[in-house]
């Protein structure tokens, strides 16, 4: 496990910290926060490529704080994996190996293990210029787990593949730090990210934790409104998935297609909601009952806040409908919102 | 309309220049008789001077490699105070009036200077000699090699360095096994533009060292001496020699990849 005490950094633009947080042994810990907030920087200080100002970095009860990058046992992947390019895949992989001395069947044995946990057994021959972005972070990542590092530390390590590429590896990432034990610290901007694969998320904004711990309970409650306002989302809720139906606190959500995970998160686009007093005949196949909490006129709309048993629920109306309907607080509504005005988030699963 | 005018303008200015730098090297070369080239390379003066050059930028590009790679790499990787100050001294050598190169290395390193009687308490001779050539083809083309590698590291992406580090190399077995490789065209091309560069040169060397004689300053000799066609084979030789032996190198630097 990785622990980070009081750690501080100052480089010529910007300063970091202090932060205080730990990863423990197989766990994946997600630090979200928004670009320029400093967070390849604080992977590249654990790394040992920038001296912190203060604090320290404890990594399986050793304090590495001052050590060169190649004695900590730290493996790092970068948002473009970062691969030598002038060496094959098998040779990229082996790279820590030889430094370490490994003998060859040792090499052979590690590299075959490790290109099978993630299918790349076909690519080992190739160079890398030749990857697509989907292959090419599976060898960074066979590479970076190849010496056995203590902690692996992951840069945005999605951000830089298509949608469907992005979904399978980050089942991939899951799996393989469930599988290795390695504790993975992983960087991100990107808050479905953080909902899907973090055990624990830290919230980072001005160079300090905002606020860390499960995802669902940064949702729950958030410890600020800059917590709220950066997890940015309306209307994510918790959910539970069966088939192609989600469960909110109870109520049932049809979705457009059956999901991969059991649990995550759905959020409903506001504007995508049709209010009325009575129910709502429609082909919205989803239609929910609540009550008219406040009514906030923001100049270009209206936002509707509506409790549907315990869960607020936030509506975009314009002004001219919000006088058809004649809405005040207290009032009963319906809620009516298809299956393509909702957005899943799964969980990723090890 | 008005665009093909411009292409044809563009064309007519692009074969002038095309010509300027072709016609006297061409002209050169076909006035030169075979014959006259046959008794040039038989003469024993012409080859000791011609590989004299040879012998010369090899050294001045090995001595350039050496010392001019870790400035290189320093100047590449890292920031600090002073760094632009720097890489404008390295241009210095290109900038500088020949002879004044000549003039400043004698000064510094000739006789009744500090280093140039240091450098004779231990035998080693500038004034006149196969080292004093090779300090100024050093000298000359050393900006050439320097800057050409430092432009090569700067293309490696220094997150391969990074990662190299975190999977266990120390700083000088990441050069070696990621940035050296990956810079080494680049900087075989530098090693091969200074040492065209030391070839070339003759202002310098001709106040350093009249003699031994590299081949320009035989050929200006011959030049002053004899006259335009005593002179000419000897050039024609030199330039064909230079031309034979860089495209070799060139081609094998690009066939490595």
């Amino acid at each position: 496990m990785i622990e980070v005490r009081d750690l501080t950094v100052h480089l010529a633009d910007f300063s970091l910290g202090p932060l205080s947080f730990e990863v423990g042994r197989g766990e994946f810990f997600v630090i979200l926060g928004p670009s320029g907030a400093g967070k390849t920087v604080l992977l590249e200080t654990i790394a040992g490529i920038y001296r912190p100002t203060g604090g320290e970095i404890v990594v399986d009860g050793r304090d590495i704080t001052r050590l060169p990058p190649e004695m900590r046992g730290v493996g790092m992947v970068y948002q473009d994996y970062a691969l030598f390019p002038h060496i094959s895949v098998r040779g990229n992989i082996e790279y820590g190996l030889k430094i370490k001395g490994s003998s060859k069947e040792e090499r052979r044995r590690r590299v075959t293990q490790l290109a099978q946990l993630l299918g790349i057994e076909h690519l080992l021959g190739r160079l890398p210029p030749t990857l697509s972005g989907g292959e090419g972070q599976r060898v960074a990542l066979a590479r970076a787990l190849a010496p056995g590092p203590k902690v692996l530390l992951l840069d945005e390590p999605l951000s830089a593949l298509d949608p469907t590429m992005r979904e399978r590896l980050s089942w991939e990432l899951k799996r393989t730090n469930r599988a290795t034990g390695v504790p993975f610290l992983m960087v991100t901007h990107d808050i479905r990210e953080a909902l899907q694969l973090g055990d624990r998320v830290a919230l980072l904004r001005d160079g300090k934790i905002e606020q860390m711990g499960p995802p669902e309970e940064l949702l729950r409650s958030p410890a600020s409104p800059l917590v709220a306002e950066f997890l940015g989302m309306k209307n994510l809720f918790r959910a539970r998935f069966r088939g192609a139906v989600a469960e909110v606190d109870g109520m049932k959500i049809v979705l457009t297609k059956p999901t991969k995970g059991k649990e995550g998160f759905v959020a409903i686009r506001p504007d995508e909601i049709i209010l009325s007093k009575e129910p709502f005949p429609s082909s919205a196949r989803n239609q929910w009952r609540g009550r008219v909490l406040s009514l906030v006129d923001v100049g270009t709309h209206i936002e509707v806040y509506t409790a549907v048993r315990n869960i607020r629920v936030l509506t975009f109306i314009t002004r001219s409908a919000l006088e058809d309907l004649a809405l005040k607080e207290g009032d009963e509504v319906y809620l009516s919102f298809k299956a393509v005005g909702v957005e899943v988030i799964e969980e990723v699963e090890g | 309309m008005r665009k093909d005018a411009f292409f044809g303008l563009s064309l007519l200015c692009s074969l002038l220049i095309l010509a300027f730098i072709l016609w006297p090297l061409g002209g050169m070369v076909l006035q030169t008789a075979p014959s006259s080239l046959l008794e040039a390379l038989r003469d024993g003066e012409v080859r000791s001077a011609i590989s004299l050059s040879l012998y010369g930028s090899f050294w001045a590009s090995a001595l350039s490699f050496l010392f001019g790679t870790p400035l290189a790499y320093l100047l590449a990787r890292r920031e600090f105070r002073g760094r632009r100050i720097i890489e404008s001294l390295i241009d210095l050598p290109i900038v500088i009036p020949h002879p004044v190169i000549g003039i400043a290395l004698l000064s510094v390193m000739g006789q009744g200077s500090l280093l140039g009687e240091l450098f004779s308490g231990v035998g080693v001779r500038i004034v006149g000699t196969k080292t004093g050539i090779v300090a100024v083809m050093a000298f000359v083309g050393a900006p050439f090699y320097i800057n050409a590698a430092k432009n090569a590291f700067e293309m490696v992406p220094v997150r391969l360095e990074r990662v190299a580090r975190t999977l266990g190399a120390s700083s000088l077995r990441t050069f070696l096994t990621v940035t050296f490789p990956l810079s080494l065209r680049s900087m075989l091309s530098g090693m091969l533009m200074c040492s065209a560069r030391a070839i070339s040169e003759f202002g310098a060397v001709v106040v350093v060292a009249y003699h031994p004689m590299t081949a320009p300053v035989l050929i200006y000799e011959r030049f002053e001496s004899f006259g335009l066609s005593y002179s000419r084979p000897v050039a024609v030789l030199l330039i064909t020699v230079s031309i034979v032996i860089f495209v070799t190198l060139r081609l094998m630097a690009d066939r490595r990849r």
